[in-house]
Formats: C-alpha cells, sequence, structure tokens
C-alpha cells in the first residue's frame, strides 16, 4: 500500500465492485486482499495508509500500544492438538507478537446458536482460560450474544488484544533489504490439514496435530538475541506461507527467492497435499511464524530458535533479491524454479 | 514418501536431463504433446521447462476434462439445481468453474445448495443421509473417473436408492487425440500419453497412433522423473525413426488396462452420437451417458434440462492452442481480457487448463525475467 497525502482527497476511493460476498473473501488470499483494500480501508481509514500488518501499533497519551482482533470460525470446533477456544487465545496473542508486542490484556466476544450444549460452551472457556495461563495474557472482559438455532455454526469467537511493544524490535517491511534471510520457526501446514482431515469427509487418517500454541516466548528470546536484525515477521494463518511472503514481496518492493529443499512439511502433511493436490504453502498455520533478518545475524537467531523447546525445526528458507520484484520464485531442487502466488479463493482438492 | 521420493531424486533427474541433452538433435526442433492436464500440472510445478533444451517444446493437450467442459453444460446442471429441493454436488475442480450466471461456488453464495465431495460414493451417503432431497452429482472426467461414477450408479441401482442422479459429462480421451491429429494444421512429433486414464484403458486404444499416423507415444507418470523418462524413451523412438506405443508407467498401467473398471462402465455407459467440446468443437462419439437401464438415475432424463448453448467468444483461439498451433500468449486473448480470474476461453478455466497454467507460472515468470534482465 503506498502511501498518501490524505489531504489530497476526502472522497474515499471504493474499489470493490464484486457484486456479494463470497467465501473466498474469508479465505485469507488474494480476494480477502481485494475486499479489505477496495472496501474496508477506503471507507474506514484516516490518515496516511500503512502496510496492512498484523497490529496496529499507535500513541495514546504518550504510551506506545499495539492492538489487534480476530475471529474464529473454526469447523469441528475440537480437533486434534487444540479447539477453537484455543485459537481464539493464541491467533490473537500471536498477532500481536509478530507485530513486535507482547500481549498484555484481551476481551472476547461469543457468539453462540440456540441448543447448544452448556458443556461444549464450558469446555471452550476452559480451554480459553489455560491458553491465556500459558500465554501469560489476562481476559478482562466479554460480551455474549445468542442467535437463533440454525443462525450459526454452533459459536463463534471474536477476541480483541492490546500489547505493548518488545524493547528493541521494529517490525516494517519497508526495512527488508536485498541479503536479508528468511526463515521459519517449525513444519508447515499442520494446522490446515489437521482440520481437513478432523472434518471427516475425507476418509484419511494421519497422526497430525494441529500447531497452535503462542509464539510469544520464540519472540521474546529472538528480539532479545537480534532485536535490531528482525526485520519483518508474520504468522501465515489463512493463505499459508505462500500469501504472507507475498504480501511482504508486495510491500517491500523485492523478490522472495525461496528453496523448496529446505521448506520443512512433515510427511504425513505432504502425503495429504499430494493425495488432494494442495501445496502445503498455501495451508494454514496457527503455530508457526515467519520472519526476515539480517544475513549477519540469521546464524544467531536461528541457533536461539533451535534451542528452545518447540523451535527445533526452526530453519532457514530462503532470501530476499532485488528479483523477481514483487514476486515470491521458488528453486525446485532440480535447479527449476516457479512463482508461488498468494492462494486464489479457498484451497479446493482437485481430483481429476 | 514411498513412491514419491525415488521419482524426485534429484540426482537421477540430472542424469537424465543430460540424457535428453544428448539424445536431442540440436538442428531440430522437437513438439511433444502431453495428453494430460496433469502432467501440464506437474510440468509447471516442478519447473521442468528450465531444465529442458530449448529445442523441445511441450505442448498441452486436452486432457483437462474443466476445460474442455462446454460452458451450457455447467448452466445445464446449475439449472437442475436451482430447484430448491435439490442437493448439487461434485468435485472441487468444478466449482469455481463459471456458468453464464456464475460459478457453482458462486451460486452458493446465493444461496443453492452446493457440495464438494471427494467422491461420487460421497454423494450417495448424502442422498442417503437426506432422504427428502434430491442428490444429482456433477460428474465430469475421463476414464480416469467414468469408473468411479460407474460403481456409484451400480450400487444406487442395487440398493434402489430413488433421490440420486447423474449428470453425466464424462468424455473419452481418444476421440479428442484423434480430433487433434485429424486437424490439417497440426505439428505434433509425439505423444507423452496420459497415465490416469491408461491405468483404466490400457494401451492398446493408442496403437493407431502409432501404426496409422506414425507418431510415438508414450504412457507417463506424474513424477518428475516419470515425465523425464517419458521424453528419453520418445526422443529414441523419434531418433530411430520408429514410432511405438510404450509404457512409462508400468508400475500402475497394464497393458491391458483395468478390465473391471471398463466391464463397470460398458455396463453403466453408452456412447453419445457426439458431444461439445470447448476448443474443439463437436466430436462424434466422444462422450458417455448413462444407458437406458440406468435411465432412473440420469439427471438429463429426470429433469427438464434447458439444452443451454454458450459459444465462446469468435477472438478466443482455445482450438488453435489446444492443437499446438498457438502458444497461449499467442492468443489474442491472452492476459487482458481472458485470465484465470476472468477466463473468458476454455484453457483459462482450471489450473491444469495451459492457458492457466501458463499465465500462472510462465506468463509472469518471463515477465519478471524480462524485467530482470532490464535492470541488470
Amino acid at each position: 500500500v503506498s502511501p498518501k497525502d490524505a489531504s489530497a482527497s476526502t472522497a474515499p476511493k471504493i474499489r470493490f465492485r464484486e457484486p456479494q460476498i463470497e467465501m473466498a473473501h474469508g479465505a485469507g488470499g488474494i480476494a480477502s486482499r481485494r475486499l479489505i483494500e477496495g472496501l474496508f480501508v477506503p471507507l474506514l481509514s484516516s490518515g496516511p495508509l500503512q502496510p496492512l500488518g498484523d497490529a496496529a501499533h499507535l500513541r495514546l497519551n504518550g504510551n506506545l500500544i499495539a492492538i489487534t482482533t480476530d475471529s474464529f470460525v473454526v469447523k469441528p470446533l475440537r480437533f486434534p492438538g487444540g479447539s477453537i477456544g484455543e485459537l481464539a487465545v493464541n491467533g490473537t496473542v500471536n498477532d500481536l507478537a509478530v507485530s513486535g508486542a507482547k500481549a498484555e490484556a484481551l476481551v472476547t466476544t461469543f457468539v453462540l446458536e440456540a441448543g447448544l450444549a452448556t458443556s461444549v460452551l464450558q469446555a471452550e472457556i476452559e480451554a480459553m482460560a489455560s491458553a491465556a495461563a500459558k500465554a501469560g495474557v489476562r481476559i478482562v472482559g466479554g460480551d455474549t450474544k445468542v442467535v437463533e438455532h440454525g443462525k450459526a455454526d454452533s459459536m463463534y469467537i471474536s477476541t480483541t488484544g492490546i500489547g505493548s511493544p518488545l524493547a528493541g524490535l521494529e517490525i516494517n517491511a519497508a526495512s527488508v533489504r536485498p541479503g536479508d534471510k528468511i526463515l521459519v520457526s517449525g513444519p508447515i501446514g499442520d494446522h490446515g490439514i489437521t482440520i481437513l482431515l478432523a472434518r471427516g469427509e475425507l476418509d484419511l487418517e494421519a497422526d497430525l496435530f494441529s500447531d497452535t500454541r503462542s509464539l510469544l516466548p520464540f519472540i521474546e528470546t529472538i528480539s532479545q538475541v537480534a532485536g535490531p536484525s528482525i526485520r519483518w515477521m508474520r504468522d501465515p494463518t489463512r493463505g499459508g506461507v505462500a500469501t504472507s511472503l507475498n504480501e511482504l514481496a508486495r510491500d517491500c518492493g523485492l523478490g522472495i527467492v525461496l528453496r523448496e529443499d529446505a521448506i520443512p512439511v512433515r510427511n504425513e502433511v505432504r502425503g495429504a497435499c499430494e493425495l488432494l493436490g494442495l501445496d502445503p504453502l498455501h495451508i494454514a498455520n496457527e503455530g508457526q511464524f515467519l520472519a526476515v533478518v539480517a544475513a549477519e545475524s540469521a546464524d544467531t537467531i536461528l541457533s536461539a530458535l533451535q534451542k528452545m523447546t518447540g523451535g527445533e525445526q526452526a530453519c532457514l528458507i530462503g532470501e530476499v533479491q532485488e528479483q523477481p520484484a514483487g514476486a515470491v520464485l521458488i528453486t525446485t531442487q532440480y535447479g527449476g524454479t516457479r512463482i508461488i502466488d498468494m492462494l486464489v479463493g479457498d484451497p479446493l482438492p482437485r481430483i481429476c | 514418501m514411498k513412491f514419491v521420493d525415488e521419482f524426485r531424486d534429484p540426482e537421477l533427474i540430472h542424469k537424465t536431463a543430460e540424457e535428453i541433452q544428448r539424445l536431442a538433435d540440436p538442428a531440430r526442433h522437437y513438439r511433444l504433446m502431453e495428453v494430460c492436464g496433469g502432467h501440464t500440472h506437474a510440468i509447471y510445478r516442478f519447473g521442468l521447462k528450465d531444465i529442458l533444451p530449448s529445442n523441445i517444446e511441450l505442448i498441452h493437450g486436452p486432457g483437462c476434462p474443466v476445460c474442455v467442459l462446454p460452458m451450457g453444460r455447467i448452466d445445464d446442471g446449475l439449472s437442475i439445481a436451482q430447484n430448491s429441493n435439490v442437493i448439487f454436488t461434485a468435485f472441487g475442480d468444478m466449482m469455481r468453474v463459471p456458468g453464464t450466471h456464475g460459478s457453482p461456488l458462486e451460486h452458493k453464495a446465493r444461496g443453492m445448495d452446493v457440495r464438494i465431495v471427494y467422491s461420487p460414493a460421497d454423494a450417495i451417503k448424502l442422498a442417503k443421509a437426506n432422504p427428502e432431497k434430491h442428490v444429482m452429482f456433477f460428474a465430469i472426467g475421463f476414464e480416469t473417473t467414468a469408473p468411479s461414477t460407474a460403481l456409484v450408479l451400480q450400487r444406487a441401482k442395487k440398493e434402489n436408492l430413488r433421490n440420486f442422479s447423474i449428470f453425466c459429462n464424462h468424455v473419452t480421451i481418444i476421440p479428442a487425440i484423434r480430433a487433434i491429429l485429424d486437424s490439417p494444421d497440426m505439428r505434433i512429433d509425439g505423444f507423452i500419453g496420459p497415465g490416469h486414464v491408461s491405468t483404466v484403458i490400457g494401451c492398446r486404444p493408442y496403437e493407431w497412433i502409432a501404426k496409422n499416423e506414425r507418431k510415438p507415444i508414450v504412457v507417463s507418470g506424474f513424477e518428475p522423473l516419470d515425465l523425464l523418462q517419458s521424453i528419453v524413451m520418445l526422443l529414441r523412438q523419434l531418433r530411430a525413426g520408429e514410432s511405438r506405443v510404450e509404457n512409462q508407467y508400468k508400475r500402475v498401467v497394464p497393458w491391458e488396462g483395468n478390465i473391471a473398471a471398463l466391464r463397470a462402465m460398458s455396463d453403466v455407459f453408452e456412447l453419445r452420437p457426439y458431444f461439445e467440446w470447448r476448443g474443439l468443437g463437436f466430436i462424434s462419439q466422444s462422450a458417455l451417458r448413462l444407458s437406458e437401464e440406468y435411465a432412473e438415475w440420469d439427471s438429463e432424463r429426470l429433469f427438464a434440462i434447458p439444452g443451454i448453448r454458450v459459444t465462446d467468444p469468435k477472438a478466443a483461439q482455445c482450438g488453435e492452442v489446444l492443437k499446438g498451433v498457438l502458444k497461449p500468449a499467442q492468443c489474442k486473448l491472452f492476459g487482458n481480457e481472458c485470465t484465470p480470474e476472468h477466463p473468458i476461453g476454455a484453457l483459462m478455466v482450471s489450473s491444469e487448463g495451459s492457458c492457466a497454467a501458463y499465465y500462472n507460472y510462465e506468463h509472469r515468470k518471463a515477465a519478471l525475467l524480462t524485467s530482470l534482465g532490464a535492470s541488470a
């Protein structure tokens, strides 16, 4: 998003011309981006446009705070490795963490469908409490709405978090330079494939768990060892690594070049993706982050991560280059290359 | 991962690429058609074009079932599902394919009951779970997917399942290859034969290509090493002046095909006298419909079908691209009026379509590399 002079024109420029909202507009890929940039941003934002990050950082009475919000509509509510309540806490904590902030407090909204069993609700509130305790964040308020039976899918949860910026970290796509290294905190695609399998529509089984967790400890650690070398971070949720890195490429105007054989993907995830014709780079994660770091600090940051429990599989997957400007290129193990695009719509399995 | 990693071994791939380099006559230009959309997808995904000599040109064939389906058939299928009692089911591949008034997914967003299934057997499950509804399965695909449709129909008949039907759009690969070979402007030196289709039909049906048309054909698997090895086999034949049917994909494809699958198909289907293919026009005896015995499960007989025909715009040169006469980027509409997000021609529709694949991978890459050259 290029900065604009806010005073130049007061009339918002609505560029979103699609007649109705499709599922694709919520999938986190290119359609989501069109909706946000074409309709929400022109009508809601004031002042110069900033790159759309995971959380907003603002100054309030002289203090810098970070704020973000997220909604959770996952189905099924519980899945191997986690549940909607756990996601609702970790998702918001992580959005703050990758923006360079420590979550201090959350408020939450529950939209409940009439007929929901109390035991199901209680289990999710307990999951939230335990995830919040683990992440070291307080839940300080909330709201509950109930809609008619059939008007919502059991329950939706929304959480809003405020955080305080971590010292020494400045996350900004514009600071990314050619030669910087790209690292990922661990294997990709676990969450998305776990959910796909947990829906039970595929008759596929795998020993696979959602990766949902708080990323804060990892980010606190690397900000302590080499904070000023960390240029950019993102948790690649919907739309996957491909979408996050395409957004980065666009925001910094440089090329992102990945090595396919360096990207960690569990065999179970690879297998499911092979069968379904999906690309692990487009699959959602809930407990991994991408970071662009200065080349000279890459090894320090990597070894700090690898020493942590849950960070053992962190690795470097590529680097930033001048070209191809604004795009993500992957080199295959055989010396071939291909462009990696943002996700278009929901990832749909290819059958024939 | 077993049966995958062996066929992606970088060292073997480099060796095979060197073999191709050695076999290809530098004074000659080779035009090889991969018939199957799955091959097109794999070629781009693994970046195989980058490791082939520049005088080997791969031409993407008609084997993308979504691409060759006329828009009118999608309109017809969706018109059945306008009835609020009907649940429209299809593979994920179909969901973003545009009809005149939008894709199945867009109809779903407007309230139509559209569901993705992973197998026609899932559609039967859905029918049993919703006895008050009628479940229609929008069947597409070559001989690869036709047997699973056939088995499901046999089951529906056996169990006398009354709220289930098939809207049949199955097509057969041989007439499409024949149409391409019959075209006067055809310029192809050899074929990479479709792997999945051949697991069902075997290798015999290709013999006329080798005997009568004097073109070599190698039935190929879908991993990078499979494709490169098939190219080696084609080059060897071309070098020796031979034209034979060879089977590179022996680990999966029996020479005689899958007899049980063929039997199920002949029980359930009959050939349509003719069927329209997007980009190729009407081809006689190129598609399947349900036989009289399965009429009660045939959506086309159960429902009034408008029989919509939507002609592709004249400017779209899909046929020429399919036959290898034009490259995707040489079509007048390519990349400006016709893009993956707003496809006009058939081949821009699915990720396996040659124009969409070219647009997604090559076109952008070419543009980026040009800018790379300019800035260097």
